[in-house]
Order: C-alpha cells, then sequence, then structure tokens
C-alpha cells in the first residue's frame, strides 16, 4: 500500500522586544541565572501581568504579513500546569480567541508552487529553565532560572496542509524568511528563538480521513525538522503494515540518533483547564491600529522576489538568494541605486561579497564594503577604468582597508592601459623576444595565441584592457 | 475616653494640635493590644518596632507641617497585603516564612500618607470562609462575645477595630469578606466597585472578585481610607483609570428625596428575627430622614451562591497553583524528586478548605465539564449583573441585610460548610455583579451581638451609599456602642 503523510507545523517564535510581555524585565540572552527577574515573572503571590503593547503591534504584523484576520477582540487565557520552571502554575496564552486567525503562505517545491493555510497566531509567554547541578553555587541538584520566564513568543499554526517533509521545511523557511524580515524574531534556532513541534500522520493514498497523529516536539533546526518527519512516517508506515496501529501521543525528537520516542500517550494527556485569565481585560484592537501595522509593514520578501525579476531583470534563481533576508535585499537594492547594472550587482553580492562574508564569517549588516563604495567599483568595472579581475584585487583591499576604490586605483597604479600605441610596443617587444612561437603560429597552431595574451598581461601588470590586447595580438601576428 | 478608642479624624484632631503625638497614641494601642489579644486573637503578627519607628516618623512630618489626615494614624492590614520586609502569611501555613520583597500598592498610598503599620491581621486561609476558623494561626473570636466568630474572611481586620487594637483596617471583600465581620463586629466595611482600588499585591483569591475596601469606626473614616487607597494604578490592567472623588465632601447628612430599593428576594420569610427586626427599624429611620423606598427584584438571587462558588474557585485553583514549594514559603523535607516535593508541599501547607476549593475548582474547569460549570456560571453571573442594572434605572440604592444571622458559635458551622456558604447569600451578589456595598452597624440582637445593614451602590457609585450610611450614622448611636472586652 503507499501511503500520503500529513503534517502540520506549530512554530514558536520568540519576539524581539526589549522586554518581557507581562513585565518591564529585560529579554537578553545570556545573562546571569535570575538576573532579569521581578515579582511578575517569578509569579510572587500579589503580581499582577500588564500587556507589552509592542508584543501586540509584532503580532498584528505577522498576522498581517501572512495573510490572516486580525481579531477585533483577543483574550489571554490560562494554560494550568505544574511544572518547576512554571511560576505560577499556568503559562498566559491565549486559546479560544487568538489575536490573529485564518492565514496562508505560499511555498514553492521543485518549481511548484502550493498554498499552506495558517489557522491561528496567538501571543503567550515562555516559561524558564531547569539548570541541573553544572552551574555555579550548585553542587548538585536541580536550580530554576526564570530569566526567559515571561518572554514574549507567538505560536503560528498551520493547517494539516503539508504532504511532505520538504514541503514541511520550505513552510517553516518561508515562515522564518518573514519574521526574521519583520524585524520581530531574530530567527536564531540554536537559542530556541524559533522552533518547531510538528503533527504528523499517514493515510493511505487516496484517503479522505486523516490517520492518528503523533506530535513530536524539540525539532530545532531546519535539517531536524526533515529528519524527524521522514523518521516519524516510516516509523508509521511500518507500524500501519506489520498490522499494528498508531496511538495519539506526544513524541521527542533525539538529534543524536534521529529517531523520535515516546514521551507521553493520551491517556497521560494534561488537562490544561484553559480559562480566561481575570487578571487582563480583553485586548480590543481597532481598525486604526491594524491600519497604522500595515504602514508600518516593509515590503515582503515574496513581493520583493517578484519585483527584482520585473525590474530588474535578474533571474530566479537570483532573485530568491537575494531576498534570503531583508538586509540582503536591501543592500541590492541601494547598490543598484547607485549603478544601474542590476546583473552585474547581483553578480558580484552573489559571488565576491558572500565569499567575503562567509570567509569572515560576518552577515550583511556588518559588511565592511558599503552598498555605495561597491557601486563606485562596479562603475570603474563598466567604464573600462579597471578589468574584472584588476577589480577583485581592489575589492579585497576595499574589504581590508575600507578605503575607496578609486583611491586605491590611483594608489596602486591600477587603472586599465586603453592605449593602443603603448599596447602595441609591449607586443611588438613580446615578438621580439618569442620568435620561436610567432612562427608556430603562423604555422597554424592557434593555440599560442593564449601564450601571447598572458604575456602581454603580465608585462602590463594585468592593467592592458584585454579587450585591446585581443584585438591588436591578433592583427600583429596575422602580419 | 482612650487613645485607642478615637476614630482616625478625631486623632488627626489631636494630632494636627499637637494634643498628643502619633507615638503616644501607638503606644496606648500597643498596649491595647497586648492586653486584649489573648482574648480576640486578631493579629498573626505584631510589629511593635516598626510602629514606633513610623509612629517617630509621623511625629517629625506633622511638626514639619505636612501632616496629611492619615499621617500618624495606627492601621492594621489583613495579612492578605503584602508588606516589604514583614512576614505575610495569608493565614496559610504554606507561606508562614514568606517574607515578601515587595508592597502593595494599597498599603504604598496609606504609607506615603505617613500612616502607621500595628500589624498583620488575622483571617480565613487565602480568605476562604465567613469565620476565620480556617486560619493556621488560630481563631479570632468576636469581641462582642469570645464565644462567637467575628466572621470572615476579614475577620481580624474586624474584630481589630471592635476590640479597639487599631484605629482603621484593610480588608478585602470576594464574596462578603469585609462586610459580614463587618456586620458581626459592629464596625463600618466597605467593598469598592470592582476597579476602584489596586489589587497590586494583594495576595489573589478569586481575581475577577476580589476587592480591597476599609473597615472603620465610622462612616467618616470609611470616606477618608477610600480616598487614601482608590486609584489607577497602572500595574493592575483591571484597576479603573477614573479620577477619585473628595469622598468625604459627599457626606452631606441629607438623603432627602434619596430612593432606596427593597429587594424581595432578600427579605425572605425566615429570616433571623432579630436582623429582620434591625432592617424595620433602620428603613423607620431613613423614612424619617426623608428617604423613599420601593420594592424591586433581583430575580437571579438563588443562583447567585452557586454561581460564586464555581467561579470563585475555578479562578482560585488557578491562582493558588504557584505555592509549589519551589520559590518560596513551605517546602516539604519529606519529598523525593520535583513532583513529589511539589505535592508534598501542597499537601501539607493548604488546609482542608482550600483545599476543598482548590478541588471544586479544578473540577469546574476540568475537560468535559468546562462548558456545564465555569461557563454557565459566566452565563449567570451576566444575568445577576443585569438583574443590578435594571433596579438601579429605578432606585439610587439598596438596602439590605448583610448576613441572614448575628456571629454564629465557634465551630457551629466548621462541619457544614453549605450552610457556612449560605451564610453569605445577601453579599455574594454584589461581588459577582462587580458594584459596590456597605455595611453599617444597624442595631443589635437581643443577645446583644452587633447587626449591620448593607447599602449596595451603582458601580462608582460610593458616594452615595456613603452619604447614606452617614445620615443614618448620624441619626443612630449604633457606632458608639463598645465592645465589652
Amino acid at each position: 500500500m503507499k501511503f500520503q503523510p500529513v503534517i502540520g507545523l506549530e512554530v514558536h517564535c520568540q519576539l524581539k522586544t526589549d522586554s518581557k510581555i507581562f513585565c518591564g524585565c529585560s529579554t537578553k540572552f545570556g545573562a546571569e541565572p535570575n538576573s532579569q527577574t521581578c515579582p511578575v515573572c517569578l509569579g510572587m503571590p500579589g503580581s499582577l501581568p500588564v500587556l507589552n503593547r509592542k508584543v501586540v503591534e509584532f503580532a498584528i504584523k505577522a498576522g498581517l504579513a501572512t495573510n490572516c484576520s486580525i481579531s477585533h477582540r483577543s483574550v489571554f487565557a490560562r494554560k494550568n500546569y505544574f511544572y518547576p520552571d512554571l511560576p505560577k502554575g499556568y503559562q498566559i496564552s491565549q486559546f479560544e480567541e487568538p489575536i490573529c486567525r485564518k492565514g496562508w503562505l505560499d511555498i514553492q517545491v521543485d518549481g511548484i508552487e502550493k498554498r499552506i493555510g495558517i489557522t491561528r497566531i496567538h501571543m503567550e509567554e515562555d516559561a524558564g529553565k531547569l539548570v541541573h547541578g553544572d552551574v555555579a553555587g550548585l553542587e548538585e541538584g536541580s536550580g530554576v532560572d526564570l530569566n526567559r520566564a515571561c518572554t514574549p513568543l507567538l505560536e503560528i499554526v498551520s493547517e494539516p496542509d503539508l504532504r511532505s517533509s520538504d514541503e514541511a521545511v520550505a513552510y517553516l523557511k518561508q515562515l522564518h524568511r518573514i519574521v526574521t524580515w519583520l524585524g520581530i524574531c531574530d530567527g536564531n534556532m540554536e537559542e530556541g528563538s524559533f522552533r518547531c513541534d510538528a503533527n504528523v500522520s499517514v493515510m493511505p493514498l487516496g484517503s479522505e480521513t486523516f490517520g492518528t497523529r503523533a506530535e513530536i516536539k524539540n525539532v530545532n533546526s531546519f535539517k531536524f525538522v526533515k529528519q524527524a518527519i521522514e523518521y516519524e512516517i516510516q516509523r508509521q508506515i511500518d507500524l500501519i503494515e506489520d498490522g499494528g496501529t498508531v496511538v495519539q501521543e506526544t513524541r521527542l525528537f533525539d538529534p543524536n540518533s534521529g529517531r523520535t520516542r515516546s514521551m507521553r500517550g493520551k491517556e497521560e494527556a494534561h488537562d490544561y483547564r484553559y480559562f480566561p485569565d481575570p487578571d487582563l481585560v480583553p485586548l480590543v484592537i481597532d481598525a486604526d491600529w491594524v491600519q497604522r501595522a500595515h504602514g508600518e509593514l516593509p515590503e515582503l520578501p515574496e513581493h520583493k522576489q517578484q519585483r527584482f525579476i520585473t525590474e530588474y531583470g535578474v533571474t530566479g534563481y537570483d532573485a530568491e538568494v537575494l531576498t534570503a533576508s531583508r538586509s540582503l535585499a536591501e543592500y541590492f537594492e541601494e547598490c543598484v541605486a547607485f549603478h544601474h547594472n542590476a546583473k552585474a550587482v547581483s553578480n558580484w553580492i552573489m559571488g565576491e561579497v558572500t565569499r567575503a562574508l562567509n570567509d569572515s564569517g560576518t552577515t550583511i549588516d556588518a559588511c565592511p564594503v558599503l552598498p555605495k563604495t561597491l557601486a563606485d567599483l562596479l562603475k570603474l568595472i563598466d567604464s573600462g577604468a579597471i578589468s574584472g579581475k584588476i577589480a577583485k584585487t581592489v575589492f579585497d583591499e576595499m574589504w581590508r582597508s575600507g578605503k575607496e576604490p578609486g583611491a586605491i586605483v590611483e594608489e596602486q597604479g591600477l587603472l586599465q592601459v586603453s592605449d593602443s600605441g603603448a599596447i602595441e610596443a609591449i607586443i611588438d617587444e613580446i615578438m621580439a623576444a618569442n620568435q620561436g612561437q610567432v612562427e608556430e603560429y603562423r604555422g597554424g597552431k592557434e593555440k599560442v595565441f593564449g601564450f601571447f595574451v598572458g604575456q602581454v598581461m603580465k608585462a602590463s601588470k594585468g592593467k592592458a584592457n584585454p579587450a585591446l590586447v585581443n584585438e591588436l595580438l591578433l592583427a600583429r601576428l596575422k602580419g | 475616653m482612650e487613645l485607642f478608642d478615637f476614630t482616625i479624624h478625631e486623632l488627626h484632631e489631636k494630632l494636627i494640635t499637637k494634643e498628643v503625638s502619633s507615638v503616644e497614641a501607638t503606644r496606648s494601642i500597643l498596649a491595647r493590644i497586648e492586653a486584649v489579644e489573648p482574648r480576640v486573637g486578631s493579629f498573626i503578627t505584631i510589629t511593635p518596632e516598626q510602629a514606633l519607628a513610623d509612629a517617630e516618623a509621623a511625629d517629625r512630618r506633622i511638626a514639619a507641617g505636612e501632616a496629611d489626615c492619615l499621617t500618624g494614624i495606627p492601621l492594621a492590614l489583613k495579612d492578605i497585603f503584602l508588606t516589604e520586609g514583614i512576614r505575610t502569611t495569608c493565614a496559610s501555613r504554606i507561606l508562614h516564612n514568606f517574607i515578601p520583597p515587595y508592597s502593595a500598592t494599597s498599603w504604598e498610598k496609606l504609607r506615603e500618607r505617613g500612616a502607621v503599620l500595628l500589624g498583620k491581621l488575622n483571617q480565613d486561609e487565602f480568605a476562604m470562609g465567613s469565620s476565620s476558623e480556617s486560619s493556621a494561626f488560630g481563631i479570632t473570636r468576636n469581641p462582642w462575645d469570645t464565644t462567637r466568630i467575628p466572621g470572615g474572611s476579614s475577620g481580624g481586620s474586624a474584630a481589630a477595630i471592635a476590640a479597639r487594637q487599631a484605629t482603621a483596617t484593610l480588608g478585602t471583600d470576594t464574596g462578603g469578606s469585609i462586610r459580614q465581620p463587618s456586620s458581626h463586629c459592629g464596625c463600618v466595611g466597605l467593598k469598592p466597585t470592582y476597579g476602584r482600588v489596586s489589587r497590586y499585591g494583594v495576595i489573589a483569591f478569586a481575581s475577577s472578585l476580589d476587592q480591597v475596601g476599609p473597615l472603620t469606626r465610622d462612616v467618616t473614616d470609611c470616606a477618608v481610607m477610600l480616598g487614601a487607597v482608590a486609584g489607577y494604578d497602572p500595574k493592575d490592567s483591571t484597576s479603573i483609570n477614573a479620577p477619585v472623588p473628595d469622598y468625604r465632601a459627599a457626606l452631606t447628612g441629607d438623603v432627602r428625596g434619596l430612593t432606596i430599593g427593597l429587594p424581595s428576594e432578600y427579605f425572605i420569610a425566615g429570616l433571623d428575627p432579630d436582623v429582620q427586626k434591625v432592617m424595620d427599624e433602620a428603613i423607620a429611620t431613613y423614612r424619617g430622614l426623608g428617604a423613599e423606598f420601593v420594592e424591586i427584584s433581583l430575580p437571579h438571587t438563588d443562583y447567585a451562591v452557586a454561581t460564586y462558588y464555581l467561579i470563585a474557585t475555578a479562578e482560585a485553583s488557578s491562582n493558588l497553583a504557584r505555592y509549589d514549594g519551589v520559590r518560596f514559603g513551605h517546602r516539604s523535607e519529606q519529598a523525593e524528586g520535583l513532583i513529589d516535593m511539589m505535592t508534598k508541599s501542597r499537601s501539607e501547607g493548604f488546609g482542608m478548605e482550600v483545599k476543598r476549593r482548590i478541588m471544586l475548582g479544578t473540577y469546574a474547569l476540568s475537560s468535559g465539564y468546562y462548558d456545564a460549570y465555569y461557563v454557565k456560571a459566566q452565563k449567570v453571573r451576566t444575568l445577576i449583573m443585569r438583574d443590578f442594572i435594571q433596579a438601579f434605572e429605578g432606585v439610587d440604592a439598596i438596602l439590605t441585610p448583610v448576613a441572614p444571622t448575628p456571629a454564629f458559635k465557634i465551630g457551629e458551622m466548621v462541619n457544614d460548610p453549605l450552610q457556612m456558604y449560605l451564610s453569605d447569600i445577601f453579599t455574594i451578589p454584589v461581588n459577582l455583579a462587580g458594584t459596590c456595598a456597605l455595611s453599617v452597624p444597624a442595631g443589635f440582637s437581643a443577645d446583644g451581638l452587633p447587626i449591620g445593614l448593607q447599602l449596595i451602590g451603582k458601580p462608582f457609585g460610593e458616594e452615595t451609599i456613603l452619604r447614606a450610611a452617614h445620615a443614618f450614622e448620624r441619626a443612630t448611636v449604633w457606632h458608639t456602642k463598645k465592645a465589652p472586652l
């Protein structure tokens, strides 16, 4: 029997606000344990939550960018469960009335476009974390670090519209690009700023009825998502083919073994006893607020990608690479604004700039060569002042010293020689010194031509205009 | 008259005229506490050093001519208010060792005015009860008859007023916890409109019902205290951003033309004859003052107690989840492992009544029961609110008994929680409706036990009920009677 996998993803992204969702504590990562806490995020008796307005703005933006409708009224609810890293014994989340509903994202796999539904987006607070034995001042036993408690999260829940691990990864990447693009999430998967649970089931191909699903927790990289989903699909298929049945359960992905294992079954599933949080009044978002957020949205990646193709004539592939992040896309556009040869700008960003960034381990935001300076360099190439080859040397120098390309060219005397008299003089010298090769060429061995080009370029220290060298050399050799 | 007998406004006069100092008044009250505390048991924690330091600071402020109406006034707080650096237990073993790192907004406000803190008052554990018998720190006795309960949950707050152990106190009211003990102990107690006073730093029982309010010797003091603690607090999302009126200025003594409603559902056959008699006399007094009475109906009254015990326990079951032994409070020493530690700490730390309500509330919120209990209770709550809104279209205030009987005997209802729950039948609907109400002394039973009357006001109608209560107080002598301790 053939099987059809059915996948839905629940993504948690930590919002890039300065302070927590219900108190004024800092959200900075990596501080001394419990140094960023107050009575509210410690769940002290008598403390009360106050909603951070920025979190709402970010949630509205995420909703608009994923084609959701923004709820006029939404309600915070308490999700009740006991765990030592959950200070109040409940998490403030949204349940029956989330802030965003019914959106979608388009993804592409193997050139085929597909629309993936988004069920809902809601705001909630994160929990703290347990630290076991390896912290200063804690010789044995476990400690609780509540710095992360009460940091703002968005949970973005997809419809079960995904049909393969590749689609799941494509969706996740698209979502990742959007939230980082909007500047609402830093997207750091290692630090857990963008994490994902996957609901996976299989059904016989052609069936309309979904199979029983397992929820896989702890899949925190694109690679692991693919691995975990594929493992889980195969596990379920094997189970069914061996005459077994899939049980509804929560499973944990182990990145070391690449397998999922059962965490808790349906019987042990929590009854979270959700109810509206009486400490927070319903959140009312008027049309003006949505309108304002809409006005503040940047041009979204998909739109920009399309526009790069139509407006600048770059290839589909180039447009996708250039819009991988908002900073990269902006770098490209800024550069094109100074120098209208989009193809050259695109080639240089995807070539030299990317290589240099990778070599030095920096990102485009910290690129020492600014778009304007890169444009200046490309202008020198296109005007024939320097060759493309020399330009690479100049670029390296720009990267290292931060100097203007014009200055480097001048200081190092790298201007291209396009004076035919000067080039002819060099050609004559080379031909005189290599009579044997001249004879060979004239005897029909045209391969020798390359040798002469090389010699001339070398003698000119690379500065001779290559096209002119070709033309003049050909004329002279043909004699 | 001793210094401990004075009201806030009387003592204030003596303080600013330098007739007495705050230190003298405070010493007088501390001595009184020492003398009567073994018979009453109003306090969980007495803070004499703090009190004298506060009083000295107040005297300096008075000397500098910067005295406020509360500067140098010795007060005590229900042990549900967080007081920075001073143990706050909520009368529970689970918080027997809890020293808060911050103070409740309402106490901060009183402190800024120069009030003196005498200590923390006994109550029912986590404010769950009507008799102050569920405290982990022993019972409080009614100063009028020490074989009887003072009411609850703010029993210590009311008993301390009646026993002259504080000039005024703060309590909280979730289903009658200020008004019922005020009625039983013969003091004035007001539950403000929900959102009028900040809940920040007040240990939560049922968040949508809890409200902070004063217990005082007379209505003027009540107006002064309310004015001091009321107002918007950005730290409490449910507090209302509306200006605080000058409540004392509302005490004109004039109730002519005031229309008062008498809900037929509250004046039922079988009402305790003493209570009935006091109500009849009070109505006559008001008529004499020029107020008019109309019969009204609050048709959903019968459902109020059931509704309350679903909503309040549901919220409490969640509010009390934070007491897990992890970060503060009692931690079991018998435990092995995290889950066991939390389970044992809670089992050892919470008392019977608290456990009963956590279980009730957990049940009401459970999957499969949520719609039938919690959601339905919320719908009924809306109907009860609507009852009041409709009634207030025709009346300025509503007059009812506070409790169906005067204070009962200690131990009488401990084993009958349902009967105990019913003793709040006249106060609970006000919390569900979110409006304001007060209890003012209105007479005594044949046994000499105080009986209060309840005036219910429109939302943010505190001025009206204070004015009505003040006029009644001026026309009667009940508030001047002293408990025979």
